[in-house]
C-alpha cells in the first residue's frame, strides 16, 4: 500500500505532491450493541481540508478513529463497512494495520506529549519505531518540528522534557510527532479544543501549509473554525452523515433543514 | 376534611418538622452530640496515629539499647566479620565472637536472586493482567495472584523443602552447573537443594504478588489517551507497552521493586526453613548459608551469652536499618512518580 515505506526523505520545500484520498464507505461503528456509526459514506479528497461538524456525541470521533482503525483498540468495539485509502481497503484482512496507522496519522482533542520523553524523543518516537536512526533521525526530527512550527521555538532546547512545554506548543509537538512518520493523511480530533485563540490561530495557520503534503481531516465543535480551514464540510448528526459539501455551501446555502438549523447555532 | 391538605403535603410537611426540630432542644442535644462525636473521632485517630509512632521509636530504642554490648566490643566490623561462635568454652579459638559477614551476604543474595527472578515475572503479570488479558480473565487471575501474597510463609518454606528442594537438585542446579559452571557462582550442587539459592526462589514468590499487583496498578493507570498515542503511530502493542506505558511508570516499578526487596531483606521463616543454616560465605549460590532475619529466629530463644543475645539484637539493628532504607527509598520514589503522574493530568 502506498505510504509504507517510511524512509522516504521528503524535502522541506517540496512542492505540493499527490496525497491519497479516503472514501470511508457504509461505515458503522459499534461499542458493545450500541450502533453509533450508522453507515456513513464520506470522501475526503486528496490535499484538501475536510472538517467534520455535528452536535457532542454524534459519533464525530468514533467516526475518525474508524478511519485509522484505533475504534477496534476499545475493549467491545467494533465496526463494519470500508475504507479505502486510494483504492486499498484498510480494514482488508491482508492488511497490516500497524502499516494503515503509520499512513494515516492522528492528533488528539487533548495534547498527549509522551510524559517522561524530551521534546526531542517525543518527535522521534514514531521513526524511531521503523528503525530511523542517527543523523537521519535528527533530520527527520527537525523536518518535522519546522512542518508544525515549533522549530524555532524549541530548537535550543530538544532535551527539556515535553511537559515543560505550553498547552499550544504541546498539541504542534504533537502534530510534529504525527508528521515525522511520515504519513499521508492526518486525523484530527478537536486538535484546538484545549486551547486559547492564539494557540487555535497558529495551529489553523498550519493546516493551510500541510494539505500541500496530507489530506487532512479535523473533527470541530467550533463552526468559525470549520468555515476558516475546510474546503470541505460534512455535518453529522446521531451516528449519520446528513450533508457534505464545500464549506462555503454548508454555510451558507445547506441543502437540509437540520444542517441549517446547527450551523445557525438553532442547536447543538 | 381537614387531614386531606396535609396528607397531600405529608412529605415536605416531614422535612419541615425535621428542620423545625433542629433548631429545639432536641436537635441541640443532638448537634452538642455530635460535636463530641467529632471530638472523639479526632482524638481517638490521632491517638491511634501517635501509638503507630510511639511503637516504632520503643522498637528502635530496644533494638538499639539491646545491640549496644555488641557494637561497643565488635564496632562496625561486625557487618563483614564472618565468625558467629556462641560457644563459652575457653579452649576454642575466638569462643563468643560474633560477625554478622556471613549473614549480611546470605541476607542480600537472597533478596537480589529473589528480585532477580520476581521483577520480571511480576511486571509480565502486570502487563498481562492491566493491557492484553480480557478483562473476564484479569477479575479471576488478579485475585488469584494476590491470594498468593496471604499463603503464611512457613508454608511456602515447607513447599521449598519438600518441592522445591528435591527440584533444583535434580534438575536446575545440574543444569546451571553444567551450562554456567565456569562462573563459580553454580557451583557444584549440593546434597539436598537447600541453600541460597533455594531461599531466594522460595523470596520471590513471596515478592512475585507485591510487584505484579502494584505494577498491574500502575498500567492501568497509564491515560488511555497516551496509550493510544503511541498505537495511532504505528506502535505494535510490545512497542506501546515498552515506550509509553513501562517508560512512564519508570519509577513506580523501581519503588514496587524497593518494596520487594523490604519483603525479602525481613523474610525470616521461610529462609530458615530452606536455607540450610550456613555458616561460611561460599561463592556457590548451591551453598548453604544463613540471613540476618534467619538467624535471630534460629537462636534468640536458645542464646547462651549475653554477647550472643545483645550480637543477635545487633543483626536486628542491621536488618532494621536496611528495611527503613528501602522504604524511605520506596517513599521517595513513589513521591516523585505521584508528581510526574500530576502533570500528565
Ligand atoms: N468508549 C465508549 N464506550 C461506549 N460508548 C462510547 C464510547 N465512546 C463514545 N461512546 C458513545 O458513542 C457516541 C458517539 O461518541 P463520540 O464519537 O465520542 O461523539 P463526538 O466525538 O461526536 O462527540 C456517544 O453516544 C458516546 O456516548
Ligand atoms: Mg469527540
Amino acid at each position: 500500500m502506498p505510504g509504507v515505506q517510511a524512509d522516504k526523505k521528503q524535502p522541506p520545500a517540496a512542492p505540493s505532491r499527490p496525497a491519497p484520498s479516503v472514501h470511508v464507505r457504509g461505515l458503522r461503528a459499534f461499542y458493545g450493541r450500541a450502533e453509533r456509526v450508522k453507515g456513513i459514506d464520506l470522501d475526503l479528497p486528496a490535499n484538501e481540508v475536510t472538517a467534520i461538524i455535528g452536535p457532542s456525541g454524534c459519533g464525530k470521533s468514533t467516526m475518525i478513529r474508524c478511519i485509522n482503525r484505533l475504534h477496534e483498540e476499545i475493549a467491545g468495539a467494533r465496526s463494519e463497512g470500508r475504507v479505502l485509502l486510494d483504492s486499498v481497503n484498510i480494514y482488508d484482512p491482508a492488511v497490516d494495520v500497524i502499516a494503515v496507522r503509520r499512513a494515516i496519522g492522528m492528533v488528539f482533542q487533548r495534547p498527549n506529549p509522551f510524559p517522561a520523553m524530551s521534546i526531542f524523543d517525543n518527535v522521534a518516537a514514531g521513526p524511531r519505531l521503523s528503525g530511523v536512526r542517527r543523523e537521519r533521525l535528527r533530520q527527520r526530527v527537525q523536518d518535522a518540528l519546522e512542518s508544525a512550527g515549533l522549530w524555532h521555538e524549541v530548537h535550543d532546547r530538544l532535551s527539556q522534557p515535553a511537559l515543560a512545554l505550553s498547552g499550544g506548543q504541546q498539541q504542534r509537538l504533537c502534530i510534529a510527532r504525527a508528521l515525522a512518520v511520515e504519513p499521508e493523511v492526518i486525523l484530527m480530533d478537536e486538535p484546538c479544543s484545549a486551547l486559547d485563540p492564539t494557540a487555535t490561530l497558529r495551529i489553523e495557520e498550519l493546516l493551510d501549509d500541510l494539505k500541500s503534503r496530507v489530506t487532512i481531516a479535523i473533527v470541530t465543535h467550533n463552526m468559525q473554525q470549520a468555515a476558516r480551514v475546510a474546503d470541505r464540510t460534512a455535518f453529522l448528526l446521531d451516528g449519520e452523515l446528513i450533508e457534505v459539501g464545500p464549506t462555503q455551501e454548508i454555510f451558507t446555502t445547506p441543502r437540509d433543514r437540520r444542517t441549517e438549523d446547527y450551523v445557525t447555532g438553532k442547536f447543538g | 376534611m381537614l387531614l386531606c391538605p396535609a396528607m397531600a403535603h405529608a412529605e415536605t410537611t416531614a422535612t419541615e418538622a425535621d428542620l423545625r426540630q433542629i433548631g429545639r432542644s432536641g436537635g441541640g442535644l443532638r448537634r452538642m452530640a455530635d460535636r463530641f462525636g467529632d471530638r472523639a473521632l479526632l482524638g481517638l485517630t490521632a491517638l491511634a496515629s501517635l501509638a503507630a509512632v510511639a511503637l516504632i521509636a520503643l522498637v528502635i530504642d530496644r533494638v538499639v539499647a539491646g545491640s549496644m554490648p555488641s557494637i561497643s566490643k565488635f564496632g562496625l566490623g561486625f557487618l563483614w566479620h564472618t565468625t558467629w561462635n556462641p560457644s563459652l568454652s575457653s579452649g576454642v579459638r575466638d569462643s563468643n565472637v560474633f560477625g554478622a559477614g556471613v549473614l549480611v551476604y546470605g541476607t542480600l543474595v537472597t533478596s537480589a536472586i529473589a528480585l532477580l527472578i520476581a521483577v520480571p515475572l511480576g511486571i509480565a503479570i502486570g502487563v498481562y493482567l492491566s493491557m492484553l488479558s480480557s478483562g473476564r480473565l484479569a477479575a479471576v487471575i488478579g485475585p488469584l495472584v494476590e491470594l498468593l501474597a496471604s499463603v503464611p510463609s512457613v508454608i511456602i518454606g515447607l513447599w521449598g523443602i519438600v518441592v522445591l528442594a528435591p527440584f533444583l537438585h535434580s534438575t536446575i542446579e545440574p543444569a546451571l552447573h553444567s551450562a554456567l559452571g565456569w562462573t563459580a557462582i553454580f557451583g557444584e550442587p549440593g546434597t539436598t537443594g537447600l541453600g541460597i539459592f533455594n531461599a531466594g526462589v522460595v523470596l520471590s514468590i513471596m515478592v512475585l504478588p507485591i510487584i505484579a499487583a502494584i505494577t498491574r496498578d500502575l498500567f492501568l493507570n497509564v491515560p488511555r489517551e497516551l496509550k493510544e498515542g503511541a498505537l495511532a503511530l504505528g506502535a505494535t502493542r510490545w512497542e506501546m507497552i515498552r515506550t509509553v506505558v513501562l517508560h512512564s511508570t519508570r519509577s513506580g516499578i523501581i519503588a514496587a521493586t524497593i518494596l520487594g526487596l523490604a519483603r525479602a531483606l525481613g523474610e525470616a521463616i521461610a529462609v530458615t526453613q530452606t536455607i540450610g543454616a550456613g555458616t561460611a560465605i561460599k561463592a556457590s549460590l548451591f551453598a548453604n548459608g544463613d540471613t540476618l532475619g534467619s538467624r535471630i529466629a534460629e537462636q534468640f530463644i536458645g542464646a547462651v551469652s549475653k554477647l550472643q543475645v545483645s550480637s543477635l539484637f545487633y543483626c536486628a539493628l542491621i536488618l532494621l536499618v536496611m528495611e527503613l532504607m528501602a522504604n524511605i527509598g520506596a517513599q521517595l520514589i513513589a513521591g516523585r512518580y505521584a508528581r510526574l503522574q500530576g502533570a500528565v493530568r
